[in-house]
């Protein structure tokens, strides 16, 4: 090739400039103020509503009940874990779903994938910088919510230390490594939504469409997960797993759990994902 | 659904309450399994067999209906299968299936008093039941299929749970034939097991379990299809003695006699077989203790006797699903005893079913071993000081309101709704535990008690229960350990209580708390109302210390680890599936030709041809006219020129290098193809450095330049969802122009701009020609492109039917629009889709 002064010498599509391009949207900035406004609204509820300790009935006991609100509020690292139970059944899952389901079939509807491709972005390196940027936005977003509600939680219930409902008390370092474990753990498992997502981003110019197919898929495995009649068949749903990080908790951190999930996980994205790019390498891009 | 669970039922189902309340437990069958599917290949053989006496007054011999299974290969060693209480030989079909597809014939038989067989239920009396189980064995003795050890002695095991397993013990201490037992979640003492009795040492008839007993019999007195009567199928003696524990809460000598003879405990010290014996933590009907007794029983008189103690997770009260486990520890039991497999250890196995929280009740429970059992007190007891004061607590006139504990055999119900009447409790707690402990077996309190008057029968129910740092109270299992005193007065008398046994873990920061009632739903309770004062004789708690079992971890899956390759081979899959740049790539002598389409087409799977077999180059220089009608293929051939869409058959070469997606050479290209498309959130400006940079090119921008072009003025750093569609145009060719490419390509470019904007845009195409670039320009506005373009290529219905410059083709003088037509006809000048 004759040499030209629009040869390109830089990185094509760098991961900085896709995060500029993706940070600034009004979406990412609504499901990061979700993840900041709800430990705000736990706390407003639990320090503004009726008072659920000292109703005598509210304590239940027994081979597992969970008193949920006396676990929250004992202390900043009691607070994160219990946003962390409210929001890994659904909220992270819908936080997953919009960042990688909206990556590519959303530059497709706003006419930008066509002078992404045309600039040249090679279709792999859209594809691996798109997943990325939408894995590291998710993280974020994870990440956002430990930080908030650790903070709220410090300064609503001071600095208790991490306790287990189970059994099981946890000081400063060994406290943070677990939460880390668990921060670790729920990204792995929200792997699987995200490999759903991303191939459904790739096959449709309608990002909601893409966002609400891996939702509803993610959904129907929950409710498969919930029927007991399936019996073992459901520890192959990728969401029957979603809890596992429980086992974080136990003064024996019990791994096996978490390792299968993430393990299936990982391997559910990777098929999910070599298919996504498989399809958009030739696909006509008709948007 | 997993394997039928090991004799009896030890999986999780929950059971409603009412009339599924029984078939939960292994006591009873599950109505479900009422027809299980065998396999053709392994068909069970029914058969009628003769068993032993039908009552003391009649010496016909019951018939018993049975079912004989046969391995693939004879003469075998053989297994007797004993169902479950209410249930008969079809509930056992799973285990005999997967005994005789381990070599063994295998002989399932109806007990007297179910299902097709004759005779009435004697609850496994000597006389009786038994009886009729060393008929069976001598059938098999004589069934030519059987190995045998001597001639009438065959080589047999004996299996069963609950109801079969005291069949099942009983039958190995009166049968020298049985070579092998395995029972599981059965009683080693029916009275202890009926009437509970947690005071140490006992001697008091304990409280009677009702709510169990009751539902035991319930399963007796039916008789499908026949009037109901006072005494369903029980024999008249059993159905009496049920009438008065029953109704009064009392055992006669007689009663007591009865039960004695149906208890393995009368015959265990007989037991030289090899025994596997089974219990379960979710059992409130027969506790660990019953098998710890039959255990050590066995072992105090034959210390050389294999014996194996299980305490699994499941149980009568439903528990953790450990079937498939049990089966299999079963199986390879008879396997090692009867047919010379492969030894299984006597070590002692207990199952973890606590863990954190919220953990999914599905998950693999944690098996810990030790070798040898240390008793129930465990092999050094360690004590915990408790604190509390004495507390009143009030026994309720006539039993009710109850403090509900378990719902016996309901399952997963059970520990979830403990619940218990206000003023009917007293509890003790200890300080935070300091270290982790694993607690098996049970521990042991010693508690004051005093009446507030004289009272000649007293039920209390005592409990140990684990307050984690949260508050949140667990009571393992649900169990209670029911204590009964026959008097009680003013004078504190002093009872020391095994708490139920369990097998937990307790974390630093937890409390133990043991909590005595007055009352259990389960039980049958004392009538008279009472108050009586609860305090700690001894502060001391006694744990159960079981050192050496701390460790018990679940294990990770091996099988994970397969996760590794099948991601890697996925990998390497998708990259060996990825489109490969066509040959050949580079043709050197065009390299000074802008475009080069060759023999280019491209149709659709559903759909006409879009494009038909095209040929034309663009030279240098010029500003190219892509003329025609809407549908004609203009804008298919533009998005194959940037890579957008795959060709169906031929090549374009854009400065001698072949184009495909991601092409190098695509950077000496801009475009504006089908209208222009932006971030809406960002300003004009904002989206065109974002561009730029995402093009990775090192070139000047001419960032000012463009954005003079387009006109847009302040508005460039307006956000561009505020633009007008001809803003939004304007922009866009903006972008295209960015760096000032060698070769523009603009599909429609004048869409949207008012007339003065058209004019200008003219003139900016011609400029950027002028400097020796190249412009390709596609529009259906024939008047446009005359004024434009030097070039032209006009297209229909996919083909190109006619090339040149513009000056030649209107050579005649006439408008392009008129030779347009003549070309194209009038049909097309409506568009037609695309």
């Amino acid at each position: 090739m004759t040499a030209s002064p629009h040869v390109r010498s830089g990185t094509v599509l760098p991961v900085r400039v896709e995060l500029a391009r993706q940070l600034r949207r009004p979406r990412t900035l609504v499901v990061y103020g979700l993840l900041v406004l709800l430990p705000l609204i736990v706390v407003a509820a639990v320090k503004l509503g009726p008072s659920a300790s000292s109703d005598p009935g509210s304590r239940r006991f027994g081979g597992g009940s969970l008193d949920l609100v006396g676990l929250a509020t004992s202390g900043a690292w009691n607070f994160c874990i219990t946003m962390l139970f409210f929001a890994t059944g659904f909220l992270l899952v819908l936080v997953t779903a919009v960042f990688l389901g909206d990556t590519v079939a959303g530059e497709a509807q706003w006419g930008t994938l066509r002078y992404l491709l045309a600039a040249p972005v090679p279709r792999g390196r859209l594809l691996g910088v798109k997943l990325v940027v939408g894995l590291l936005s998710t993280a974020g977003g994870l990440f956002l919510l430990i930080v908030v509600s650790y903070g709220v939680g410090l300064l609503a219930f001071g600095s208790g230390p991490l306790a287990s409902p189970a059994g099981g008390v946890y000081d400063g370092w060994d406290a943070a490594a677990r939460v880390m474990v668990i921060a670790v753990f729920i990204m792995l498992s929200l792997l699987f939504t995200a490999g759903i997502a991303f191939l459904m981003t790739v096959s449709t110019d309608v990002p909601l469409g893409a966002v609400g197919a891996a939702l509803i898929i993610v959904i129907v495995s929950s409710i498969l997960d919930a029927i007991e009649a399936l019996g073992d068949l459901r520890q192959w749903l990728p969401t029957d797993y979603t809890n596992a990080w429980v086992g974080a908790l136990s003064p024996q951190i019990d791994w096996s759990q978490m390792a299968r999930g993430a393990t299936y996980s990982a391997v559910a994205f990777v098929v999910l994902v070599a298919v996504a790019f498989v399809r958009f390498a030739r696909k006509d891009v008709l948007s | 659904m997993s394997r039928a669970p090991w004799l009896g039922r030890v999986g999780g189902l929950p059971a409603l309450l009412g009339g599924l309340l029984l078939a939960g437990s292994g006591l009873l069958p599950p109505a479900a399994q009422a027809a299980v599917p065998v396999a053709e290949a392994g068909a069970p053989v029914p058969l009628t067999i003769d068993g032993g006496p039908t009552s003391a007054a009649d010496p016909t011999p019951v018939r018993l209906s049975a079912d004989l299974y046969l391995p693939p290969t004879t003469p075998a060693p053989a297994v007797v299968i004993a169902h479950g209480f209410g249930g008969d030989k079809t509930d056992v079909a799973p285990q005999a299936t997967q005994l005789a597809d381990a070599g063994f014939v295998v002989l399932a038989y109806t007990a007297r008093g179910f299902g097709e067989s004759t005779g009435r239920i004697s609850m496994n009396a000597p006389r009786y039941e038994v009886a009729d189980a060393r008929a069976v064995v001598s059938e098999l003795a004589g069934t030519p299929q059987v190995l045998t050890d001597a001639p009438g002695d065959p080589r047999v095991g004996v299996t069963g749970g609950s109801y079969g397993g005291a069949l099942a013990l009983l039958l190995a201490g009166s049968d020298d034939r049985i070579d092998a037992v395995a029972a599981d979640i059965t009683w080693n003492d029916l009275q202890t097991s009926l009437f509970g009795q947690s005071r140490v040492p006992g001697g008091e008839l304990g409280v009677f379990k009702s709510w169990w007993a009751g539902s035991f019999f319930t399963v007796g007195l039916e008789q499908p299809g026949a009037r109901a009567t006072p005494c369903g199928r029980f024999a008249r003696n059993w159905c009496r003695a049920f009438d008065r524990a029953a109704t009064r809460g009392v055992l006669t000598r007689a009663d007591a006699r009865l039960m004695a003879a149906s208890s393995p405990r009368s015959v265990t010290g007989r037991i030289t077989a090899a025994t596997l014996i089974g219990a379960g933590q979710a059992d409130s009907l027969f506790p660990f203790a019953q098998a710890v007794a039959t255990y050590e029983q066995i072992t105090a008189a034959h210390p050389r006797t294999p014996v194996k103690l299980v305490w699994h997770g499941g149980g009568h009260d439903g528990g953790a699903p450990e079937g498939e486990r049990l089966a299999d520890l079963m199986t390879a039991w008879m396997t090692a005893h009867l047919a010379g497999g492969p030894p299984v250890d006597t070590d002692f196995e207990v199952t973890f079913t606590d863990g954190a929280l919220g953990a999914d009740s599905r998950r693999e429970p944690v098996v810990a071993t030790m070798p040898a059992f240390p008793g129930l007190a465990g092999g050094d007891p360690t004590p915990i000081d408790l604190t509390g004061t004495a507390t009143a607590v009030r026994a309720p006139a006539g039993g009710a309101p109850a403090a509900v504990s378990s719902f016996p055999g309901a399952g997963a119900l059970a520990g979830l709704a403990t619940m218990s009447p206000p003023g009917q409790s007293a509890a003790f707690d200890s300080a935070p535990v300091t270290t982790d402990t694993t607690l098996v077996g049970s521990p042991r309190v010693t508690l004051q008690l005093s009446s507030t008057r004289e009272v000649r029968d007293v039920a209390l129910f005592a409990q140990l229960r684990v307050v984690t740092a949260t508050g949140t109270e667990i009571a393992p299992q649900g169990l209670v350990a029911p204590v009964r005193l026959n008097r009680l007065g003013p004078a504190p008398t002093t009872a020391t209580v095994d708490l139920p046994a369990i097998a937990t873990r307790v974390s630093v920061g937890d409390r133990l708390r043991v909590v005595v009632t007055t009352t259990d739903a389960a039980y049958q309770l004392p009538v008279q109302p009472a108050v009586y004062s609860v305090d700690l004789a001894d502060r001391r708690l006694l744990l159960p210390a079981t050192p050496g079992i701390e460790n018990a971890q679940q294990p990770i899956s091996p099988w994970l680890l397969l996760a590794v390759p099948l991601m890697l081979g996925v990998v390497l899959l998708a990259w060996l599936l990825r489109p490969r740049a066509p040959r050949p790539t580079q043709r050197p002598e065009l390299s000074e030709v802008p475009v080069v389409i060759e023999g280019l087409s491209k149709s659709y799977r559903r759909g006409p041809t879009a494009v038909d077999d095209i040929t034309f180059q663009v030279p240098p220089g010029v500003v190219l006219g892509l003329l025609g009608p809407n549908g004609a293929g203009k804008t298919t051939t533009m998005r194959m020129l940037m890579g957008l869409i795959e060709p169906s058959a031929g090549a374009i070469y854009l400065f001698g290098s072949r184009v495909h997606p991601g092409a190098e050479v695509l950077s000496r290209c801009g475009s504006l193809i089908e209208g222009a498309g932006f971030l809406p959130h960002l300003s004009g400006r904002t989206n065109l450095e974002l561009y730029w940079r995402a093009t990775g090119r090192s070139s000047d921008p001419r960032m000012a330049q463009v954005l003079d072009i387009a006109g847009l003025g302040g508005a460039a750093d307006r956000k561009v969802r505020s633009y007008s569609q001809g803003m939004r145009q304007r922009l866009g060719i903006a972008q295209a122009m960015l760096g000032m490419p060698d070769l523009l390509v603009l599909d429609e470019p004048t869409n949207g701009l008012d007339p003065p904007q058209i004019r200008e845009m003219r003139d900016v195409l011609r400029d950027y020609a002028a400097a020796g670039r190249t412009v390709v320009v596609s529009s259906h506005l024939l008047a446009e492109v005359e004024m434009t373009c030097t070039h032209v290529i006009v297209m229909n219905r996919g083909r190109v039917v006619a090339e040149g410059e513009v000056a030649d083709l209107r050579a005649g003088g006439e408008r392009l629009e008129d030779v347009f037509l003549g070309i194209v006809g009038n049909e097309h000048t409506v568009g037609e889709g695309r």
